[in-house]
């Protein structure tokens, strides 16, 4: 299937020239075809920032939902129609920041969704001000003498709590990041997949440059079923490592753990519901 | 203390009072399940602290040959479970009340006005059975004795009611209920009490509902299939109840991690296309208000159940109030359109959880249900439910190629798609969106969308849940109140027997019937009755027919309104002046 499905005619993108924004959405339309996955059997779901805007520019259904909320719509989605193929996308502030609980909550519920977080270490959409992510000593207009909180780790809090998927990408490696994406769409269970991205506008000290320096992809040796070499790789603060860290594909997801699938297959919210009898049972139990 | 008299009753008003963890809640299952078994018509509220043990709890059960269903503050029998118990209910105790229980409970200062006393050794017989345990399991057989419920039935509801217990736990609570039974027999035949209810088989055949298992059923009635919320007294009732349907009726019910998330859910769950809800209370549901705003945004559905209880704040976890309507009414950002009922009675909580739900999925709107404590912790027999059409309205439509999900349309309702459900695809957006949600700005068009959301409004208006107007229609004096007070005030009106005085109760709150300006206008006298301090629901009247309701009773310490606390407010001040 060729990414041009995904393509939308006459729009205006509002991202800055040069930002990662558009390698990632590019990157993304690119896995999805590989992966044969149809617009119309697609859900992206976003909350605000200029990376939750991704939706606007991808042919297929979307919610763009409330600030550090596209978690808990996406996990409702997937429960409801797990046909569906679903794809929780958003900032470094808007998943760790605003919405940081979901994110953990997300991983011990573990709904067969796929979690994008665009990592540029700064808030875009509000121009400048520190992101969880960003580094100690990172000076904004807000931050005056420089970040002075620990960085978030969200590759260390995943594995922490046994995600099923946790990876790492950078939007400057078109085939990497399509591999690493694909990977994570196609895996069965929570998949969380940070990328990093340059925000060319507010972000001067973690530039194109920066991150390809300062990084380095995972090789053959690192077995991501092995958690305690995957916490370890996570913490790595010298060199930032790339690829997939962890996986464990034993774990079931929620909509296996729900029970409304167990006798029948068919996506509740396509079923009809025929509840006369049943519910004058209950009623008349009730007595 | 004087030995008591004979009276003769045929309606009693029992009232259980012990710590948090001596089972009060216990009995009053027990003794509600039974009583409605052996045909008498039984109503039980409860009044607890925000603790897991100790305190001063206290459960009321009224037991009648007739229909009842309000709070009364009379207590026939008095049965303290411990020594603070006189103490907690010290206001209701009358010169009538009968006392039954330990000598020991009773305080020495005869301050306490207790004036009929009988001696029960609770403590010594539940000792000689296996423990202080089972005192309550007496209590209870003593009323049922003392009510004349046939002996029979006793060690099958037991075995029943305990049927998770080991056999032991079984054989020694059947022992302490018929020994309550013996004790409550030997009080019957000493004629120190003499009570004339009479039974009827019709009751055996209704429904003993609490006010969460109404709103439960309601939800499934109106097809729900998906419930996500955070625990909240008084709300959790609803979740329970779902919970223990998922399996019988393909719910999906999840505790998410917050109120945040469960708002955020149910709006998802919806979009995908399953009819969802929340069940909350004020805090709780303060944490979901921009989620509304987001339902109001995206037009999509959601039923929110509010439990309400007193604020600002944690206030007073496990108590009642009626002071939430203004946030729900004013909850979300921006404008847009909603619905608000507030069910009087359980009948109300199932009918109006059903018909929330039809109305947001036809209005893709937020629907809200407002009930409180009060309503939720009220168990009661009622007619069996009817079950009205459950083939329920679906608005749900197939998607073609082109379709856009905010098309403009001269009602403002555009026809809802959902996602894998058809050719076309399925947007929706928290910004202001063109007619396929895509972010826009352009301001022509944002007018356009919002007329078109409020335009809704044009066609909610035309099917409003009139109020009920109970008692004639040439009144003098009209009583206006909504929610739960429904039952509260028509048996406060019995008891005044003024047939100049009329009741005027509102199910749906928002948007505000049309007529109601008629009714208040048609009054000599208004007087306007809300559980909360600021008469929320009078400045709203206010706001839609320009008429202020001065005479208000307004109760706001946290506990219900009571049936002779209603009519003496009603009479002073009607008191006052001449109508």
């Amino acid at each position: 299937m060729e990414s041009q499905i995904f393509e939308m005619s006459d729009i205006d993108i509002a991202w800055c020239p040069g930002c990662g924004n558009f390698s990632i959405l590019k990157v993304l339309k690119l896995a999805l075809s590989e992966l044969d996955i149809k617009p119309e059997k697609l859900v992206l779901v976003s909350g605000i920032g200029q990376a939750a805007k991704i939706p606007h520019y991808f042919r297929t259904n979307f919610f763009n939902g409330l600030h550090g909320r596209a978690i808990p719509p996406a996990t409702a989605i997937k429960v409801v129609n797990p046909d569906l193929t679903v794809i929780a996308e958003s900032g470094d502030g808007d998943m760790y920041g605003e919405g940081g609980n979901h994110l953990i909550n997300a991983i011990r519920r573990n709904p067969d969704i796929t979690n994008i977080v665009h990592n540029n270490m700064v808030y875009g959409l509000t121009k400048g001000q520190a992101s969880p992510t960003s580094q100690i000593g990172f000076k904004t207009p807000v931050q005056v003498k420089g970040v002075f909180l620990e960085p978030f780790n969200p590759l260390a809090l995943a594995v922490a709590l046994d995600a099923s998927f946790v990876a790492r990408a950078f939007s400057d490696d078109i085939e990497q990041t399509k591999e690493i994406l694909k990977e994570a769409i196609s895996h069965r269970g929570f998949a969380l997949v940070d990328i990093f991205q340059p925000c060319v506008s507010f972000n001067k000290v973690n530039t194109h440059k920066w991150f390809k320096e300062n990084t380095y992809y995972l090789d053959n040796s690192h077995d991501p079923h092995d958690r305690g070499n995957a916490f370890q790789k996570a913490i790595e603060r010298e060199k930032l490592p790339l690829g997939i860290f962890y996986r464990n594909d034993k774990k079931s997801t929620f909509e296996e753990n729900v029970g409304v699938y167990r006798q029948n297959k068919e996506p509740l919210a396509l079923r009809k519901i025929e509840r006369k009898n049943k519910l004058s049972d209950l009623i008349k139990s009730k007595r | 203390m004087n030995a008591p008299q004979a009276q003769k009753k045929d309606e009693v008003s029992v009232v259980l009072c012990g710590e948090a963890g001596q089972g009060i809640q216990t009995v009053e299952q027990i003794l509600a399940r039974c009583l409605k078994l052996s045909g008498f018509h039984v109503f039980a509220s409860k009044e607890y602290m925000s603790r897991v043990r100790g305190g001063s709890n206290s459960t009321e059960i009224r037991i009648s040959s007739k229909r009842v269903s309000a709070f009364l503050d009379r207590m026939d029998l008095l049965i303290p479970f411990h020594k603070g118990a006189l103490k907690h209910v010290e206001k209701r105790i009358s010169a009538d009340t009968i006392v039954l229980g330990d000598r020991d409970i009773i305080p020495k200062d005869s301050r306490m006005p207790v004036n009929k006393y009988i001696d029960i050794p609770f403590s010594k017989i539940a000792s000689d059975i296996g423990g202080r345990i089972y005192v309550n399991i007496i209590a209870a057989g003593v009323v049922l004795g003392t009510v004349g419920v046939e002996q029979r039935l006793l060690t099958n509801f037991i075995r029943e009611f305990f049927s998770k217990k080991s056999e032991d736990v079984i054989e020694k609570n059947i022992e302490a209920i018929k020994k309550g039974y013996e004790i409550g027999t030997q009080i019957l035949n000493s004629g120190k009490i003499e009570f004339a209810m009479c039974s009827s088989p019709k009751v055996k055949e209704e429904n003993l509902l609490n006010g969460a298992e109404a709103v439960g059923l309601g939800a499934l009635a109106g097809g729900c299939e998906f419930l996500s919320s955070y625990p909240m007294s008084p709300s959790t009732g609803v979740m329970v109840f779902l919970s223990q349907q998922m399996q019988d009726f393909d719910v999906v019910v999840e505790q998410a991690e917050d109120e945040i998330s469960a708002i955020n859910m149910a709006i998802g769950a919806s979009y995908g296309g399953a009819r969802s809800m929340v069940t909350t209370s004020g805090g709780g549901f303060a944490l979901m208000i921009e989620g509304v705003s987001l339902a109001g945004m995206l037009e999509t559905p959601v039923v929110i159940h509010i439990g309400q209880r007193p604020g600002p704040a944690t206030g007073l976890p496990t108590r009642t109030e009626q002071a939430d309507l203004e946030l729900a009414l004013y909850s979300g950002h921006g404008e847009f359109p909603r619905i608000v009922f507030a069910p009087g009675n359980l009948k109300d909580a199932f009918s109006l959880t059903q018909k929330a739900f039809n109305l947001a999925d036809k209005y893709q709107i937020p629907v809200f249900v407002l009930t409180d404590q009060y309503l939720i912790d009220s168990l009661m027999n009622l007619p069996l439910l009817d079950i009205p059409d459950t083939r329920y309205e679906s608005h749900v439509v197939r998607t073609h190629k082109g379709y856009k999900r905010y098309e403009l349309t001269e009602v403002g309702i555009s026809p809802r798609g959902i996602p894998g459900f058809g050719e076309g695809l399925v947007g929706v957006d928290s910004d202001e969106h063109d007619e396929e949600a895509h972010i826009t700005e352009d301001l022509v068009l944002r007018k356009k969308m919002v007329d078109k959301r409020l335009k809704k409004l044009d066609s909610i208006k035309k099917e409003i849940v009139p109020p009920e107007l109970i008692g004639a229609s040439n009144y003098k004096v009209l009583i206006t109140g909504w929610g739960s007070t429904y039952n509260v005030v028509r048996e406060a009106l019995q008891e005044l027997g003024r047939e100049d005085i009329s009741f005027l109760h509102f199910k749906q709150v928002y948007p505000l019937y049309e007529g109601t300006r008629d009714y208040l206008q048609k009054a000599h006298r208004n007087i306007i009755i809300e559980n909360n301090a600021t008469s929320q629901f009078g400045k709203l009247i206010k706001l839609y027919t320009g008429m202020d309701i001065e005479a208000r009773i307004l109760k706001y310490n946290g506990l219900a309104f009571s049936v002779e606390e209603v009519a003496a407010e009603i009479k002073k001040i009607l008191g006052k002046e001449k109508i």
